[in-house]
């Protein structure tokens, strides 16, 4: 692997993290207490999760062509969105960002050698395996049909699928994000390096730190309600069931508490990766540095305030609806609070058009939509219609997908020099994202206008004045697909061809680009101390820019 | 009837102008903001194109005046959209009193719909136009949603309790109903039509449909002696329990000393959980019906304990707290 063809002025490093040095059997992978290399582990587990997630969304949006349904049986429809929702969220979107580019960066960011459990950290993902396999055999023997959502009494009582491996393995993955979470908080407190105070920290680890709050706080209610319904479906104990004395609407309540909450476990990182590149690209801070980071927080905690918004036409309260309608507006000021300042920064700045920028713009593009969309569900008399229509599934694509993934992407692209030591194609890359953000719209903006038009979620069949905007929406996937594929094949092209990108290729100001590319395994050679501001391009003559090519900085450059 | 490609489904309830109005203002409210957004984007990722590579940008200082007008700028829109939205709610929330009840029952994958004079439908639903309409919404098995997007209008299912939606349908003709909570195999298939009539032509059809309806109450007042509930509730008020004369609507006295309205959902739980609120002055005697009804019989006793509304109170019908002025 280190073998590299000779290029004109850079090289890897002679030892990193993946080279040799170290060991580079299966043994120093399956053992290893590396952050970096549990990063890459789970890196390629959950792109195994997001291939069975794609491949099950092509599978739906190919059966949804027609009115009656083109491919399959209503009930392997119903297995297919369920699986969908099952392996995306919690096996795809909740570990992404946390747990392949948190694990990666955070030690670096805040110049430590490691997180401060490493053993712990790797335990964590076996047992995210654990719960994944669980999961795995339940698709595998007869499948789930219940919904993501696992709403009882249909999963604790009525479905005839494979529910209880199911929830089972959810369960036993939870333990695996709480002990991420755990890990990353007592990280970001003890091994700041010498000179990276709080507010000198990198947005990234900020909006870590908010999600490991939810992850710690949130998980446990969702695994034991999951295992609740479980002991119901086995061993027919009544907490949900009505027949047996139960309310199924507490477990909608214990299930929202923490799967509202979720939603911020996806976008927060992904907001924390767009906080990054925006001032390396814009080559300037970021603008309102403290609102970002505190708005990280606000939405962490706000966002455990706002669950019975999924339950406005259950039957709850009047009152209750009033109040969860309200604090749902609340959340919506810290996520504007963060795309003000993102436009604010790129006021005056030296624009570059890489590609994580442009996926970064894309991102701000499509999670605008998606959080402006959450406006109309929050607000009550229009979730009265809207409610579990398509107008719903629309919303939440755009920002789990639109917001959070491409957020993953667009991270991917910016550290993939850094993880690989390698550069990838500029401008196929460029062309890419392009087809990801025009993909995507076309795929879930159609699905909006079918929403207000009154078709419910999760319809295997629907009546035919549905067909035009279910086809566009179908059309659009296939575009989508190609903006998933072609980026999957240029990285692993590059990680082998591509051109050495060298300790600092943008240039970035954090820390993670004041060692090598790959890192060594300690991550720095002598531990650094921190003398600057953060995303400061002014006083860092190590980057090689012409800092004083432009003149200084009026006092006051906002207008 | 609507175009090619419409975008918004056909108004036909007294609710649909207003959440469309309500659609109509977040979406202008929405547009501009993302429009903004997106144009203030695109014109600074041109104008502040980089030019030379080692270029930087200008520091912008941060001013927390800004910072506070886009805060409580948008705060302040999203209390407009808050408040309208709540005003339209806490509307379909509380139903009017002049109501016509009809009755539907969601099964695993079907729905069943009970006129007031007992005419049974299924996945179908007549109602005359310009009445108020109020359903009684009751699941046998798991949950279900009834959602008719020419109404705008949708409630939960749930099994164990009791919800009620209303509406009033504005327009004849038929508008597709659909469940809108997932409820298994066959969900997709849960639907069928709502046909709304001219008042005349509902009651021809009301009466014109003989399809062997049996009035509810007459099918309740057999149940409630089937299932022996008159060996205690004894009209006259001597039995071990309270006469029922009277109670439908009223304000009952419990144990507890608080009061409770005697409306479906009270009597649907008094009769599946007995225990759960007793009547003041009696001993909590009454096995539980969990079971041992379908919710159908459960429509069927409560429409005939509704029948028994205006029936001589007896003077032991203590159970009914005083009036309280009007009803």
């Amino acid at each position: 692997m280190s073998n590299t063809p000779p290029t004109p002025d850079l090289e890897l490093p002679d030892e990193h993290y993946l080279n040799a040095t170290y060991g580079s059997g299966i043994r120093s992978w399956l053992l290893t207490t590396d952050h970096k290399r549990i990063a890459l582990l789970y890196l390629a587990s959950v792109t195994v999760f997001f291939f069975i997630g794609g491949v099950l969304a092509t599978m739906i949006r190919i059966h949804l062509l027609t009115p009656g349904g083109a491919l399959v049986t209503p009930e392997t429809y119903n297995k297919l969105f369920t699986m969908h929702g099952v392996a995306m969220i919690f096996f795809f979107l909740i570990p992404s960002i946390p747990a392949v580019f948190g694990n990666f960066l955070i030690p670096l960011m805040i110049g430590a050698k490691d997180l401060a459990f490493p053993k712990i950290n790797l335990l964590s993902w076996y047992i995210y395996l654990i719960g994944g396999g669980f999961v795995l055999y339940s698709f595998s023997t007869g499948g789930l049909d219940t919904g993501w959502t696992f709403y009882t009494p249909l999963s604790s009582v009525y479905s005839n699928s494979a529910v209880t491996p199911a929830v089972i393995g959810i369960f036993i993955n939870g333990f695996s994000s709480i002990l991420t979470g755990l890990n990353f908080i007592v990280t970001i407190h003890t091994m700041r390096a010498p000179g990276m105070t709080w507010f000198r920290l990198p947005l990234f680890a900020w909006a870590h730190y908010a999600t490991s709050l939810v992850m710690i706080l949130g998980t446990p209610v969702v695994a034991i309600t999951l295992l609740l319904a479980g002991l119901e479906r086995m061993f027919h104990l009544g907490f949900f069931n009505p027949a047996l004395g139960g309310d199924p609407i507490l477990f909608q309540h214990l299930f929202w508490f923490y799967s509202h909450p979720a939603v911020y476990i996806m976008i927060l990182p992904a907001m924390g990766v767009v906080s990054e590149i925006i001032p390396t690209f814009a080559r300037k801070p970021i603008f309102g540095y403290a609102f970002i980071a505190g708005s990280s927080i606000a939405i962490a905690v706000i966002g455990f305030l706002v669950w019975a918004h999924h339950m406005f036409v259950t039957g709850e309260s009047t009152y209750a609806a009033l109040t969860f309608s309200f604090l749902s507006y609340l959340v919506a000021i810290p996520s504007a609070v963060k795309v003000f300042n993102w436009t604010s920064t790129l006021y005056k700045g030296s624009i570059s058009w890489d590609p994580p920028m442009v996926y970064a713009l894309g991102f701000i593009g499509l999670f605008v939509i998606g959080g402006l969309t959450g406006l109309f569900l929050a607000c009550l008399g229009l979730d009265i219609h809207i409610h579990d229509t398509y107008f719903v599934v629309a919303h939440f694509h755009y920002i789990m997908v639109g917001g959070a993934v491409m957020g993953y992407v667009g991270g991917l692209h910016f550290w993939w020099p850094k993880i690989t030591g390698r550069l990838y194609p500029k401008s196929l890359s460029q062309f890419a994202a392009i087809i990801l953000f025009v993909g995507f719209n076309l795929t879930f903006f159609p699905q909006f206008i079918l929403g207000y038009l009154g078709m419910p979620r999760r319809y295997h069949t629907y009546p035919p004045e549905f067909q035009v905007l279910n086809v566009l929406s179908t059309a659009g996937a296939s575009i989508l697909a190609l903006g998933y594929l072609l980026p999957m094949s240029y990285l692993i092209w590059s990680m082998r061809y591509g051109k050495v990108a060298g300790p600092n290729p943008w240039p970035a100001t954090g820390l993670e680009w004041k060692t090598d590319s790959p890192p060594l395994t300690e991550n720095f050679h002598v531990t650094p101390e921190v003398t600057w501001e953060p995303y400061d391009f002014q006083n860092r003559p190590d980057l090689g820019l012409a800092a004083s090519a432009r003149p200084l900085a009026p006092a006051h450059g906002d207008d | 009837m609507q175009s090619q490609l419409p975008i918004y489904p056909e108004q036909a309830s007294n609710f649909a102008p207003h959440i469309d109005a309500l659609m109509l203002f977040i979406t202008a409210i929405c547009v501009f903001f993302a429009a903004a957004i997106t144009i203030t984007i695109v014109f600074f990722f041109f104008k502040y194109h980089r030019k030379e590579s080692t270029a930087i940008g200008i520091v912008t200082h941060e001013d927390s005046r800004l910072e506070a007008v886009w805060m409580i700028v948008p705060l302040i829109l999203a209390m407009a959209m808050f408040g309208w939205g709540a005003v339209v709610y806490v509307d379909y929330r509380n139903t009017p009193h002049d109501t016509l009840d009809v009755y539907v029952v969601g099964k695993q994958w079907m729905w069943k719909a009970q006129q007031p004079n007992g005419l049974k439908e299924i996945n179908e639903l007549h109602v005359p136009v310009g009445r108020n309409i109020r359903l009684i919404l009751a699941s046998e098995d798991v949950i279900h949603d009834f959602f008719v997007p020419a109404f705008r209008v949708k409630m939960d299912v749930v099994p164990g309790h009791y919800n009620t939606m209303w509406f009033r349908p504005t327009k004849p003709g038929r508008y597709h109903f659909f469940c809108s909570q997932y409820c298994g195999t066959n969900h997709a298939l849960m639907g069928g039509w709502v046909t709304v009539m001219e008042p005349s032509d509902y009651s021809a059809w009301l009466s014109g449909s003989s399809g062997g309806s049996t009035n509810p109450a007459v099918a309740g007042e057999k149940l409630f002696a089937e299932k022996a509930c008159i060996t205690c509730h004894v009209a006259n008020g001597t039995g071990p329990s309270p006469s029922l004369n009277g109670v439908y609507g009223a304000q009952v006295l419990l144990a507890d000393g608080s009061t409770v309205t005697a409306d479906e959902a009270y009597i649907r739980e008094s009769i599946l959980q007995p225990n759960a609120k007793i009547v003041a002055g009696y001993p909590p005697l009454m096995p539980t019906f969990q079971g041992q009804l379908t919710e159908e019989q459960i429509f069927a006793l409560t429409a005939y304990i509704r029948s028994l509304q205006s029936q001589p109170v007896p003077a032991k019908g203590y159970g009914i707290a005083p009036p309280t002025g009007k009803k």
